[in-house]
């Protein structure tokens, strides 16, 4: 850093000296989950504990960037994100405080965490294909292998490859049927795309109500919100359109995660855990997952009604969600060499 | 000739001996572009493997885009600005006094604004194509329609708001212009369209390029929209290799053939501009008269003139209001209100800032032609077209190691986003103070400069009241654009501020785009005001010319 900088910023610190108080009465969150139910739930917390939760929310790999710029004096102690892929690149960075904690440990399934305690899902979602009811059968369909059948050429919807989720769905591929067999699928995927990759979830199941493809590949509770909305248009494109959850009797539809760890830099690191502890808890597992239509990661608590009878489909537990981190940058290299968006 | 020799010998003297404005602005301009440089530095560092994997498989597509784009936005925002700037200044017809600031109102509306709510509307399952399709019985396949999520239809929405920079600038560089020049062409026997092409429009050169390249840098800094439009870009390309492949060297070095790219634009318009200059020789000026247009004449100035008004504003406010009454749910006005009111603020301390700057920096350069400050000015005027989100990065890089380094802690802070705000828009302020500075001829400095007026006197008893119009300009510009910034508010802000962008973003990028509706409202809402003072500011100097 050149010396006239360092006196400028000097100069503008000394203007603007605010240090970060320690007082142990608050917890300080970066997060890339942006519901209103989350921030209820901080409020729900503060109420219960006396302890206030500041919050920042950005994209998960703009808050990783942020967290390792500030270093040790990041005033982050809870990094909460969404996707094993941003979750693993968080550990891999060296960010997270392994927590042994026997009462999260019971509470959170084997494969939803990480096996040395870096970071703990919070919600799950599934990753599903959805049909035109006026063009699919739905006994037509059956795994995410299939989609690159010749037959539905020119008919698949299908977002971008920077996307996260699709990133993981690939990576999960990777884990179970290896590289080569991966990429000739991803392959076929490419040919069948009926347009350029484009837009969210939400977009590729409305392009399927328009006409646009047969098939679409979207998260569970895009679907949900649209069951649930007031609005007579969302819900003529749940009339159009089926969800179908694939590889049953096989491993199971894929899932991914939304999760949070400690941050080893952190100075409120109890409060922390308290938070993360109270975001496990039944009643907030409730809230979390209801409020954005996921899935609770703690077994036994119930969904919304809406999703709840998409429970009794078989999902991907067999793959652990740190083994879809791990495998990001390779699906990521992949989407690139079969030419997806 | 002479003039270079001159320039030549005060830049050896400023380097040899330095005057405190011209270190002042030297610092300033170092601080600014600190961020940048150290993005840029990693240029040379090993990508493991990253780098070949990107030229081998994505690589020419990012070229190829985000150069279709430059020269569309160029070409489009050239034509359209310059094209309505002369029908308001030099013609008069029906509804003139009203387009004369209407023009300015695209301004508001930010470009990833525009891409939401024209795919909302021409995308295949939007509201124009479904009724198409509803009205002919007409199915997949059935029929043509140009694709809205395109590189095409990115140009033709960047230029729509983008061409006001061009409108701006264009336009006072027209009313400078003395009558008495273009009647020296008139009387020459040069028709009013002929005299246009053959004098005004060489004389308004560096002001319309100065547009078309703030124009230019805005698109290639540009994130969100294209992304919408799911064109890959420098910028996507960027922001991918630094994130999800985790990678800072492979994406510097997309930044540096990113910055190479623009450095050739800049180095193309001053080859081509040769060694013309561009002051005016004369204060004196007499009013313009401006050239009636009846008729058919009339009617197409007027078509001219409205057609980018509504498709750059009428019809994205349109889209948002149906949006927001149709399915906006209940609005909380007392959030919005609180939202609109932190936008409204961090804007205005960051104009303050950043036209300082702009003054600081453009004038130190008028005294101080010495290489460093050059250079210096030259990477603030790169932070424009860096994307946001990398410009934040940069940023937290910087204030972290500051901070480690002395105990500090800026980063987090307010300081933290005006700084940030500063390396992405105080190219702006210098460009707009710079093209100012331009048009004032040096004899006056020289003989302020000989009547006994140091540097600092010279400014502000000569160079402020000429300058007046331009520093206004800059702040304004500032201000608006501050308001609509994304990306570097997102990452940079303190804990719990939330701003109107951000509160669109935290909607539409969970696709509730009707609940984004409102806040975005207000961002046009926000900008408009200080889009209509430009418009008067710039009408006051020419009636004070007149008078």
């Amino acid at each position: 850093m050149s010396c006239p900088s360092l006196l400028l910023f000097a100069a503008l610190s000394l203007a603007a000296a605010d240090p970060v108080d320690d007082v142990s009465g608050e917890v300080n969150v970066y997060s890339s989950r942006h519901y209103d139910t989350d921030r209820e739930l901080y409020r729900a917390f503060e109420e219960e504990t006396g302890i206030a939760v500041r919050l920042v929310e950005a994209s998960g790999d703009a808050l990783l960037a942020r967290i390792r710029s500030e270093g040790a004096n990041s005033p982050c102690d809870l990094y909460v994100t969404v996707d094993a892929g941003r979750l693993h690149a968080a550990e891999a960075a060296g960010l997270f405080e392994p927590l042994r904690s026997e009462r999260l440990e019971g509470r959170v399934p084997e494969h939803l965490r990480h096996s040395q305690g870096h970071w703990f899902a919070l919600t799950k979602r599934a990753r599903c294909i959805f049909y035109a009811r006026s063009a699919v059968r739905p006994e037509e369909l059956s795994t995410y292998e299939a989609l690159a059948d010749p037959k539905w050429k020119g008919r698949v919807l299908i977002r971008s490859s920077s996307n996260v989720y699709n990133q993981s769905l690939v990576g999960s591929l990777l884990a179970r049927v290896g590289e080569e067999a991966t990429e000739e699928w991803a392959r076929g995927l490419v040919a069948n795309l009926a347009r350029k990759p484009q837009g969210g979830d939400t977009d590729q199941i409305r392009a399927v109500a328009a006409g646009e493809g047969d098939l679409a590949v979207a998260n569970s509770y895009y679907y949900a919100k649209l069951m649930k909305s007031d609005d007579p248009a969302d819900r003529e494109v749940v009339e159009k359109v089926g969800i179908f959850f694939p590889n049953q009797g096989g491993r199971g539809t894929h899932v991914n995660v939304s999760g949070a760890g400690i941050v080893k830099t952190a100075k409120n690191e109890e409060n922390a855990r308290r938070l993360l502890e109270f975001l496990l808890s039944d009643a907030s597992q409730r809230m979390l997952a209801r409020g954005n239509n996921e899935f609770p990661v703690v077994p036994g608590v119930e969904p919304d009604d809406v999703v709840k009878p998409w429970l009794e489909f078989e999902f991907d537990t067999e793959t652990p969600v740190e083994e879809l981190g791990r495998r990001n940058k390779q699906a990521i290299l992949l989407m690139d060499r079969v030419g997806w968006r | 000739m002479s003039g270079r020799t001159t320039d030549r010998a005060r830049g050896a003297g400023a380097v040899a001996n330095p005057s405190p404005w011209s270190v002042a602005a030297l610092l300033i301009a170092a601080s600014v572009a600190l961020p940048v440089a150290l993005v840029v530095a990693h240029v040379g560092a090993d990508s493991e493997g990253i780098w070949p994997h990107l030229v081998d498989t994505v690589l020419a597509e990012y070229v190829v885009n985000s150069a279709l784009l430059l020269v569309g936005v160029g070409v489009g925002t050239a034509a359209v600005g310059v094209t309505t700037a002369w029908l308001v200044t030099m013609c008069s017809f029906p509804g003139r006094r009203v387009w004369t600031w209407a023009l300015l109102l695209p301004l508001a509306m930010p470009t990833y604004l525009m891409a939401y709510t024209y795919t909302d509307l021409l995308q295949f399952s939007g509201a124009v194509q479904s009724a198409l399709r509803d009205g002919f019985g007409w199915g997949r396949g059935d029929y043509w329609f140009p694709e809205i999520r395109s590189v095409g239809g990115a140009i033709v929405t960047f230029s729509l708001v983008l061409y006001p920079y061009v409108y701006l600038l264009a336009r006072a560089a027209f009313l400078e212009q003395s009558l008495c020049v273009l009647e020296v062409g008139r009387t020459l026997g040069r028709g009013p369209w002929r005299s246009f092409l053959s004098i005004a429009l060489p004389l308004a050169r560096p002001a319309v390029a100065a547009g078309v390249a703030l124009a230019m840098m805005e698109t290639l800094g540009d994130y969100g929209a294209v992304d919408h439009f799911a064109v890959n870009t420098f910028t996507t390309g960027i922001y991918r290799s630094w994130t999800a492949l985790a990678s800072p060297e492979a994406a510097a070095k997309l930044a540096g053939l990113m910055v190479l790219l623009v450095g050739a634009i800049l180095a193309f318009e001053r080859v081509a501009r040769g060694r013309a200059r561009y002051h005016h020789t004369t204060g004196r000026r007499r009013p313009l008269r401006p050239i009636p247009l009846r008729g058919v004449r009339g009617v197409a100035a007027t078509i001219a003139c409205a057609v980018p008004v509504l498709l750059g504003f009428a019809v994205p406010t349109g889209v948002l209001l149906h949006l927001a009454i149709d399915r906006g749910g209940a609005a909380r006005g007392g959030e919005l209100a609180r939202l609109a009111g932190n936008s409204f603020f961090i804007a205005a301390a960051a104009s303050v800032v950043i036209v300082g700057i702009g003054v600081l920096v453009g004038y130190g350069r008028r005294i101080d032609r010495g290489w460093p400050l050059r250079i210096c000015a030259r990477l603030v005027s790169l932070g424009y077209a860096v994307p946001g989100s990398v410009i934040a990065v940069g940023v937290l890089f910087t204030l972290g190691a500051f901070d480690r380094t002395f105990g500090t802690f800026v980063g987090g802070t307010m300081v933290a986003l005006l700084f940030a705000y500063a390396v992405r828009f105080s190219s702006l302020s210098l460009q707009t103070v710079d093209a100012g500075l331009a048009r004032i001829h040096p004899s006056l400095d020289a003989a302020a400069r000989t009547l006994g007026r140091g540097p600092g006197r010279v400014m502000f008893e000569v160079h402020a009241p000429l300058l007046r119009g331009s520093v206004l300009t800059a702040a304004l510009l500032v201000f608006v654009d501050v308001v609509k910034e994304l990306p570097a508010t997102m990452i940079v802000r303190p804990f719990d501020l939330e701003t109107l962008a951000v509160s669109v973003h935290r909607y539409a990028s969970d696709e509730r785009l009707a609940q984004s509706a409102l806040p975005a409202l207000l961002i046009v809402a926000v900008g408009i005001g200080p889009v209509v003072l430009l418009s008067r500011a710039i009408d006051r100097s020419r009636i004070e010319d007149a008078t």
